[in-house]
């Protein structure tokens, strides 16, 4: 429809605020960029020089490696088991209508809606009498408590969408339970666990709050390693705190990137979509 | 089949309970060991003090420290204002961009901080909001103010942090209620006379508004539970001692379970009394579809 | 800015053309609408007839040529400026708002005094019989009442011309049948301009005072309904008003007409512009008859029965089909001989 001259100048306020918005977003993150860079940088916009020693040097002060490592595996760890419960979960509450179905629903919506600390804290602390908590398995565990239901609500669509016809066809040219998941749904599915895993990934890399009451000193992902370096500020210099988080930010930002090729951005934000 | 009686597998499966629904079992029995029972712990666990006291002495306790009940306004103070200006900023946005022929590369960005997470944020806030900023250069070199803006280790970080991770997750949830409506409608209330701001006042409003309350909820909590930001980018002792920094310093420093359980169901009850608020509000506008008829 | 005064002697868009980038959805169309008049614009999927009466209603400008309301320049103006009336496709009711409400909210806009606003839309629901859903929401209602709400909703506020978007499409056969007919009886009560859009050219022959024929983006034929069932100013438009039979053939002069040879056999025809030795030919299924000695022979193929008629497809020779109706039995293999009177049989330019 047509703009009258009100209706501009609104449009151009909107706008202003948006590239506001962006252009200190992407400033924010420039600095820390340069930052990581330069060598040394005071009263200046950009730094005297540029070097990647504070790379190396976070790399080995921070341990990078193997907090690398363990990152890659508990997010492999929880992206793998939460599929696996997730995806059958899914499959059941699509496929079938049985008494207390709104009861469980409601009990899977349950860790999305509730903020991870607030039962972070209650669940390390039973973590923690289950001698769990500070081992690798202790952040798995924590962290799967939100994606498992993520997957199963992200999955449900997906598996509405097939049409329930298609399942009765190979049951009548003779397959069983097993056949039909592998050779019948999973290839149908695979966009949407594609979807869905990828997303997980995503979530998981960056949760805070959960890796960080159950983890331990060996048990650290990266995140949690980036908040006690930045948490200890003092000790190190700056700037490698920053190549840091130059690391993290491109580790999460890879992955979102390839997660983006298969899932509308809305997805990652919208968990519980009614 | 001459007798009328289904054996019991079949009456089961009528029902929907067969081999296949056993599947959600795993699923089900992982969220009520690490969700539902941690939860009930921490219930049963505020309600036998550490120090002893009788079953509300946590409580009492709480409300009769400044240094702990004074977290809930500090809390309030910092979540209720930045959920309202990320909500309320992210309906002109959603407007606007809904009209936007290519809006991935603005969704694309904007869901970089909700991505990258609050530390990530706080960060880069500590380096872009410091003394030596770029922001502050910028301020500086433009005359606008005679030395650095403190923007760090104070309230203002914090809620700046707020902001950036916040206004995306509410423009995207709003961006997706707003393009749920009908065009049409908006076609028509023009075709009937009414210009784009009785427009909105009168047909995208009422239709927006228990979206818009269950966004209000989903921020508000986000908001309420901030964590990193507030140690990191705020000042923890003071201005910024969250609800969430003194229920983890209970569990992590003190090594008062009891306690820490206390506050975390402290924590749930207030986020569920602001929820239950904006809930039954939303109710009283409009439960529906936002198109009618057949379109 | 004022909203457009009342009455008005004609609508005239003038060579209004409207693109989207490189697609033409309208080119160059000019048509008139007069005071009280009832016309349809009737066309294929993608022909622009939806575009033509959005850009009449405002809610897409021009990018070329000009509307006018008598001596006022239409296109300029937003479409909450021109007080016109739309019926949208698939209805557009506010979701939100009870049938009341919804009448209303035209007058609402207008700031009119709630008294004359309730008289008003009591009497809008009456018109269009709906005066006992008055306080149901519209996801209350079946689709013909929401057909019912809308249409209330567009007239209520008086207007001089109402515009209709495909309004029935929505709706089952016996659902709009009974509908073509209210839509009938309510132009005839408040006999304000209504522009309606439609791809049923009965629809369109049943309803309309004139028909705007439009194919591409263009304007084919603008004529009345006999017009246009009758005399189809060229091939397109006979294809599109159900002209079957159409196909190209050699033509030659021949007493007071035209001749045309279809399929071996010698037609005498009616020319409709100038046609030259090559032609198309076109003639209704209704006007090809059987008769004994026609000079058509083909062999049935098969034949539909129609309860009163049979409506059949028959092959020539030379491989032409014809499709024809019997009031008489014929069956599958059957060989018949057809004729059509030279005035049925119209022949175009090729």
């Amino acid at each position: 429809m047509r703009r009258d001259l009100g209706e501009r100048i609104w449009a151009l306020a909107v706008w202003t605020l948006v590239g506001f918005f962006v252009l200190n977003l992407l400033a924010m993150i420039g600095s820390v960029v340069v930052n990581s860079f330069g060598t040394r940088w005071f009263n200046t916009w950009l730094p005297a020089g540029f070097t990647t020693q504070w790379y190396s040097l976070a790399w080995n002060e921070f341990q990078l490696p193997d907090i690398l490592l363990v990152t890659a595996e508990v997010v492999g760890a929880v992206v793998l088991i939460s599929g696996l419960i997730g995806v059958p979960a899914a499959y059941a509450m699509a496929r079938r209508n049985f008494p207390g179905k709104q009861m469980v629903m409601f009990l899977f919506l349950l860790p999305l809606l509730v903020p991870p600390i607030t039962y972070g804290i209650p669940m390390a602390t039973v973590l923690y009498q289950a001698h769990l908590a500070g081992t690798i398995w202790g952040v798995i565990l924590a962290n799967l408590v939100p994606t498992v239901p993520f997957v199963i609500l992200i999955m449900i669509p997906f598996v509405e969408q097939i049409d329930p016809r298609v399942e009765a066809a190979a049951r009548v040219f003779g397959a069983g339970m097993g056949r039909l998941f592998l050779q019948i749904l999973v290839p149908l599915l695979l966009p949407g666990i594609l979807a869905a895993l990828l997303l997980v990934l995503v979530r998981t890399i960056g949760m805070f709050e959960l890796t960080f009451l159950t983890s331990g000193p060996s048990s650290q992902t990266l995140v949690v390693a980036l908040y006690y370096a930045v948490f200890a500020a003092g000790v190190r210099p700056g700037q490698s705190i920053d190549a840091m988080a130059v690391v993290y930010m491109v580790t999460t930002l890879v992955w979102l990137l390839i997660a983006l090729r298969f899932v509308n951005p809305t997805q990652i934000v919208t968990r519980a979509k009614r | 089949m001459s007798v009328a009686r289904m054996s019991l597998r079949g009456r089961l499966r009528e029902k929907g309970l067969d081999s296949v629904t056993l599947l959600v079992i795993p699923a089900v029995l992982f969220v009520l060991a690490l969700f539902i029972y941690p939860f009930l712990y921490g219930l049963v666990l505020s309600f036998r003090p550490k120090a002893g006291g009788g079953w509300l002495a946590n409580y009492a306790k709480f409300f009769s420290e400044p240094f702990l009940y004074e977290t809930i306004q500090i809390t309030l103070v910092i979540a209720v204002p930045v959920t309202l200006l990320n909500v309320v900023l992210s309906v002109p946005v959603a407007l606007r961009v809904r009209l936007l022929r290519r809006q991935r590369l603005l969704t694309t960005i904007l869901v970089i901080p909700i991505t990258l997470g609050t530390v990530m944020v706080a960060e880069g806030l500590l380096t872009y909001l410091g003394p030596r900023g770029w922001l502050n250069r910028t301020l500086l070199e433009f005359g606008l103010v005679d030395s650095p803006v403190r923007l760090i280790h104070n309230y203002w970080g914090v809620m700046l942090s707020l902001v950036i991770t916040g206004f995306p997750f509410t423009f995207l949830l709003t961006l997706s209620y707003v393009t749920g409506i009908d065009p049409a409608l908006e076609q028509a209330g023009a075709v009937l006379g009414a210009r784009a701001r009785e427009r909105f006042r009168r047909i995208l409003l009422p239709l927006l508004a228990p979206g818009l309350a269950i966004t209000l909820a989903l921020a508000f909590v986000q908001a309420f539970t901030v964590f990193p930001s507030a140690i990191l980018l705020g000042a923890p002792a003071g201005p910024t001692r969250v609800i969430s920094i003194i229920a983890y310093q209970a569990a992590f420093e003190q090594y008062d379970y009891p306690l820490a359980s206390a506050i975390a169901m402290l924590m749930a009850a207030v986020q569920l009394v602001i929820i239950m608020l904006l809930l039954g509000a939303r109710t009283l506008v409009f439960r529906g579809p936002a198109s009618s008829g057949k379109g | 800015m004022a909203v457009v005064s009342r009455d008005f002697q004609e609508l005239r868009l003038d060579n209004v053309s409207r693109d989207f980038g490189q697609l033409h959805a309208l080119r160059d169309v000019s048509l008139t609408v007069k005071r009280g008049e009832f016309v349809a614009l009737l066309g294929p999927s993608g022909c622009g007839k939806s575009t033509a009466l959005n850009c009449i209603a405002g809610l897409l400008q021009v990018t070329g040529g000009s509307i006018w309301l008598d001596d006022l320049r239409l296109d300029e103006l937003g479409p909450e400026d021109r007080g016109f009336g739309m019926v949208f496709q698939n209805y557009a009711l506010f979701p939100h708002m009870s049938v009341r409400r919804n009448v209303g909210f035209g007058l609402v806009t207008q700031r009119r005094p709630s008294a004359e606003i309730a008289r008003r839309v009591d009497e809008a629901l009456a018109l269009v019989r709906l005066e006992t859903q008055a306080d149901k929401l519209p996801g209350q209602l079946s689709g013909g009442q929401q057909q019912r709400v809308a249409i209330a909703r567009a007239i209520v506020v008086g207007p001089p011309l109402v515009l209709m978007d495909e309004p029935l499409s929505n709706l089952d056969a016996k659902l709009r049948l009974e509908m073509r007919a209210e839509m009938r009886r309510i132009h005839m009560t408040l006999g304000s301009a209504t522009i309606y859009v439609t791809h049923d050219q009965e629809e369109a022959l049943s309803l309309a005072d004139r028909i705007v024929v439009m194919m591409d983006g263009q304007t084919r034929q603008i004529g009345t309904p006999e017009e246009l069932y009758a005399r189809p100013a060229n091939a397109d438009v006979a294809d599109f008003m159900g002209y079957r039979n159409l196909f190209p053939s050699s033509a030659e002069a021949a007493d007071g007409g035209v001749a045309v040879i279809v399929g071996g056999a010698r037609l005498a025809g009616t020319a409709v512009g100038e046609v030259g030795a090559r032609a198309m030919v076109a003639v209704r299924p209704d006007d090809m008859r059987l008769t004994g000695d026609g000079p058509i022979e083909a062999t049935v193929e098969f034949a539909e029965y129609h309860g009163r008629d049979f409506y059949a497809v028959a092959r020539m020779a030379d491989g032409t089909e014809l499709y024809f109706r019997s009031e008489s039995r014929v069956v599958a293999g059957e060989t018949v001989r057809l004729d059509a009177a030279p005035s049925r049989v119209l022949v175009y330019p090729a």
